[in-house]
């Protein structure tokens, strides 16, 4: 009995270290990510002030805010939002209404989730080949095209995962009503899944706008302000990524007010989004 | 009657031809990346991954160095990553008050939404003076002087490097692992789990013997979507790489990436030949992600097909 | 009870399950005794002032339409609530003398005493043999040897052993339905505890299993104590020698089988058993 009390203990002690090391895994989860919040909200805060969002990039140790790159995101990822969502949903339509028979519907989900985590350096080098190569020059445009190809599989994926939740029975009512196909879905389901759909978009511009990787050869980065697609255009991500690694401090400074401004937009977004539609996503 | 009946099939050949544009997509990224690419493989050959010589000056290209960091980053991130998120998923499953389970799953799922951009100026100007400070110097007294092992912990200890990528690497893929893993822990059947402490076995010993064999392949679909964001991570990783074109036995010194290759010269690239290595190097990227994720969702989709059956 | 009964109508329970001799069961040794136990799912109560012995020896069935509190009572024997916060007992269940609500009761200890099978079979994902290994490595660390002579044992005590002892190195997954639980069976019956909980065991399965397994509940009283769990009221009478009947969360009537089932003393217990209610 011995020989079983020993290996009683040995097993209890097993347990709670392993169960003392979980804990401290989470801890650590934590710790990194209030360590970068606690950082961003440091270095960043000093430089939030009004003319952050009144003026454009500077030269090297003059004043200047972030208000072209500001504008430049909101507009390519304004565009990419407008062109993805109808894509996206309607593919999401197709998997979750039609696709229960067929190779498309399978073959669709499968490349669908693996452009949600494909590499997005790649698909600007893509837009660069196929859009930016042939024109001859970088645009606010390749950089929405970009940004759209990111966007739409984060939008299919919600929209079938939402539409996949209305109950077959508010379907079936629909159709003993004599509704056609199209208008079940458009004018019921898609009615009965809006919060879900809607959700799907925002996590979209959430993805996106701090996308860096597939704006550096796209939409590149200009220092002034323009609201012209069809040239080079600037964009936070990009204008963090150079100012950051610049030596001039006030371009540090001002990289760190653009990273306090992405992250926290990105967070709340995610956190309305979750809080919103929880559990289901 | 028969309106309706056009309007329907219009309907489902606008949503089918929609679907079918996610596949288009895919095969025109594949087909422009090798179609870009055609002419450094032609002039490189089948030895083009495999050759270290990345010469701009020359137009002599090659892709080991990049390969090596990628792989390198990836699979320290992994190493560290794995073990955390198991833990992060035990907790969350298993311990953690209901109460705090919500709100603690959304905060490491937050860890996932921070953009790349972020992780690389924190790990740049937070992390790399602090690790090269307290962390390098004890690696390099310890671990550099175990034989065999040795050389990978010695060298430069400046913050920045391979070692420093891979850590951050990792901060940043344990969020995706941690959460698939939390998700197919949760499909273990309650009673599956009350038969083994049934039998008096402690809360570990139900998840190490009983949890993980039972979710196994979706523990490692998970393993193998952090891989798969691990290697086309760019921002993060250029940040703090230190950008050398080099292979250095020290897991200290710097290297490359193929996505912080392609960040630091594509918009860059002056001959034709070096714009179509680069994209050589990102179809190689592309590729090996493809398998990865491929290999991911199948075993996740496996899983799931074995939850069907049960139910 | 001295009659020449030829004919089934007039035996009772106990002989028409064969129980050769008349057991004095004023004698029997008390193993469980339940004292004013209430059982609360957060601000629910489940349980209401439970009193109760389970007699050492015996097979004790719990019947009653659902939700009436007869699978929480078994739950509460080995404490299996444990594992969900908000759920709680208070009162005594005293298992051989001593209070297995003391919080400083170790539960893993006190769940190696008593085992459990539950409603649908439940083999772990490895083989048949490691399924019965897993338990038995908890508390003895056993030779190979040992072990094999062990898993033996529990498979021939589960009358499970001729089916599969040439595929040992199988998954546990791949036996029918009725094999899966006597598996689950013979995996608690191998850590030798001294009380088996069976949780409706029968109700996933086909009408012969459920033969099989009634059997098994009648060959395995000899050495252990048996609590069932049952909505059927048949295998009830079948397979106890003791029948409480509960109701919305309180025990109604709890007695030998035989005078259970054949006069009771409530008048609602007689109409639950009869069909006129539930």
């Amino acid at each position: 009995m011995s020989n079983s009390a020993a290996l009683y203990a040995k097993r209890v002690r097993t347990n709670r270290l392993a169960l003392f090391l979980s804990l401290v895994a989470m801890g650590v989860g934590m710790a990194f990510l209030a360590w970068i919040l606690i950082v961003l909200l440091i270095k960043g805060f000093g430089a939030l002030s009004i003319s952050l969002f009144t003026m454009s990039t500077p030269a090297p140790g003059s004043d200047g805010g972030l208000y072209n790159a500001i504008l430049g995101s909101a507009m390519m990822v304004g565009a990419s939002t407008f062109i993805a969502t109808p894509i996206g949903i309607l593919a999401g339509i197709y998997l979750s209404e039609y696709g229960r028979s067929g190779w498309l519907a399978p073959a669709t989900r499968f490349i669908n989730d693996i452009l949600l985590s494909a590499p997005s350096i790649v698909i600007g080098v893509f837009i660069y080949a196929m859009y930016v190569a042939q024109v001859q020059h970088f645009s606010g445009w390749a950089g929405s095209l970009a940004l759209t190809l990111i966007a739409i599989p984060v939008v299919v994926r919600t929209t079938e995962n939402m539409l996949n939740l209305v109950p077959g029975s508010l379907r079936e009512a629909a159709a003993a009503l004599g509704a056609p196909r199209w208008k079940i879905v458009i004018s019921v389901v898609l009615r009965a899944a809006k919060a879900g759909v809607l959700t799907g978009i925002l996590l979209a511009v959430a993805r996106v706008s701090g996308e860096t990787a597939p704006l550096l050869f796209t939409a590149l980065n200009n220092q002034f302000t323009s609201y012209d697609m069809n040239a080079p255009m600037a964009n936070l991500p990009v204008v963090i990524f150079q100012f950051a690694m610049s030596p001039y401090e006030n371009w540090n400074s001002l990289a760190w007010g653009g990273a306090i401004i992405i992250t926290f937009g990105v967070l709340c977004l995610n956190i309305l989004v979750r809080i919103m539609f929880r559990k289901k996503i | 009657m028969r309106i309706q009946r056009i309007q329907d099939a219009i309907f489902h050949q606008v949503t089918r031809f929609f679907a079918f544009s996610v596949l288009a997509i895919m095969a025109a990224i594949m087909g422009s990346l090798l179609y870009g690419a055609w002419p450094a493989l032609q002039e490189f050959g089948a030895g083009f991954p495999f050759s270290a010589e990345w010469n701009p000056v020359a137009d002599r290209f090659g892709g080991l160095i990049s390969i090596y960091g990628t792989l390198a980053t990836s699979v320290i991130a992994l190493v560290v990553a794995i073990p955390v998120s198991f833990g992060i998923a035990i907790f969350l499953t298993e311990l953690c008050p209901p109460k705090l389970r919500g709100a603690l799953g959304i905060a490491v799922e937050l860890l996932a939404a921070v953009p790349s951009i972020i992780y690389g100026m924190w790990g740049l100007f937070v992390f790399a003076p602090l690790f090269a400070d307290y962390v390098q110097p004890v690696l390099a007294a310890t671990l550099g002087n175990v034989p065999l092992v040795g050389n990978l912990f010695q060298g430069p200890q400046n913050g920045i490097g391979i070692l420093s990528a891979g850590l951050i690497l990792s901060v940043m893929v344990i969020p995706f692992i941690a959460s698939v893993m939390r998700d197919v822990f949760e499909v273990v059947p309650g009673i599956l789990k009350e038969s083994a402490y049934g039998l008096g076995a402690t809360t570990w010993e139900v998840v190490w013997n009983i949890v993980l064999p039972y979710t196994r392949v979706g523990v490692i679909g998970g393993v193998m979507l952090g891989l798969g964001r691990a290697l086309g991570e760019t921002m993060a990783v250029t940040f703090v790489i230190g950008n050398a074109h080099r292979i250095s036995p020290s897991l200290f010194d710097a290297g490359n990436s193929i996505a912080s290759t392609l960040a630091n010269e594509f918009a860059e690239a002056a001959s034709d030949l070096h714009v179509s290595s680069l994209i050589a190097l990102g179809l190689i990227l592309f590729f090996v992600t493809f398998i990865v994720l491929s290999l991911s969702k199948l075993l996740l989709m496996r899983l799931g097909r074995m939850e069907g059956e049960k139910t | 009870m001295q009659t020449n009964v030829t004919t089934k109508r007039d035996m009772t329970f106990s002989q028409l399950r064969g129980d050769s001799t008349q057991v004095d069961h004023s004698e029997l040794r008390t193993k469980i005794q339940i004292r004013n136990l209430d059982f609360y799912y957060g601000s629910f109560q489940g349980l209401k002032k439970i009193n109760l012995d389970i007699r050492e020896g015996m097979v004790t069935a719990f019947i009653g339409p659902s939700g009436c509190g007869k699978s929480t009572l078994l739950r509460t024997l080995n404490r299996m609530y444990d594992l969900y916060p908000g759920q709680r007992a208070t009162g005594e269940i005293l298992l051989n003398g001593h209070n297995m609500l003391d919080q400083g009761q170790d539960v893993n200890a006190l769940r190696a005493k008593v085992g459990m099978v539950f409603q649908k079979p439940t083999p772990f994902p490895m083989s048949i043999y490691e399924n019965i290994a897993f338990g038995v490595r908890l508390y003895d660390s056993l030779s190979r040897a040992d072990m094999d002579n062990r898993v033996e044992w529990a498979l021939r005590k589960a009358a499970l052993w001729d089916e599969v002892k040439d595929k040992l190195n199988q998954s546990g997954l791949s036996l029918s339905g009725g094999q899966q639980q006597r598996l689950c069976i013979a995996r608690g019956v191998a850590v030798k505890p001294e009380v088996l909980l069976l949780d409706e065991p029968t109700s996933a399965l086909d009408p012969i299993s459920t033969a099989k397994v009634e059997e098994l509940v009648h060959e395995l009283k000899s050495e252990y104590t048996i609590a069932i769990v049952t909505h059927n009221m048949q295998q009830a009478a079948r397979v106890s020698d003791y029948t409480a009947y509960m109701y919305l969360g309180e025990l109604v009537e709890f007695g030998l089988t035989d005078e259970i089932f054949i006069k009771p003393k409530r008048k609602e217990t007689e109409d639950y058993i009869t069909g006129r209610f539930g």
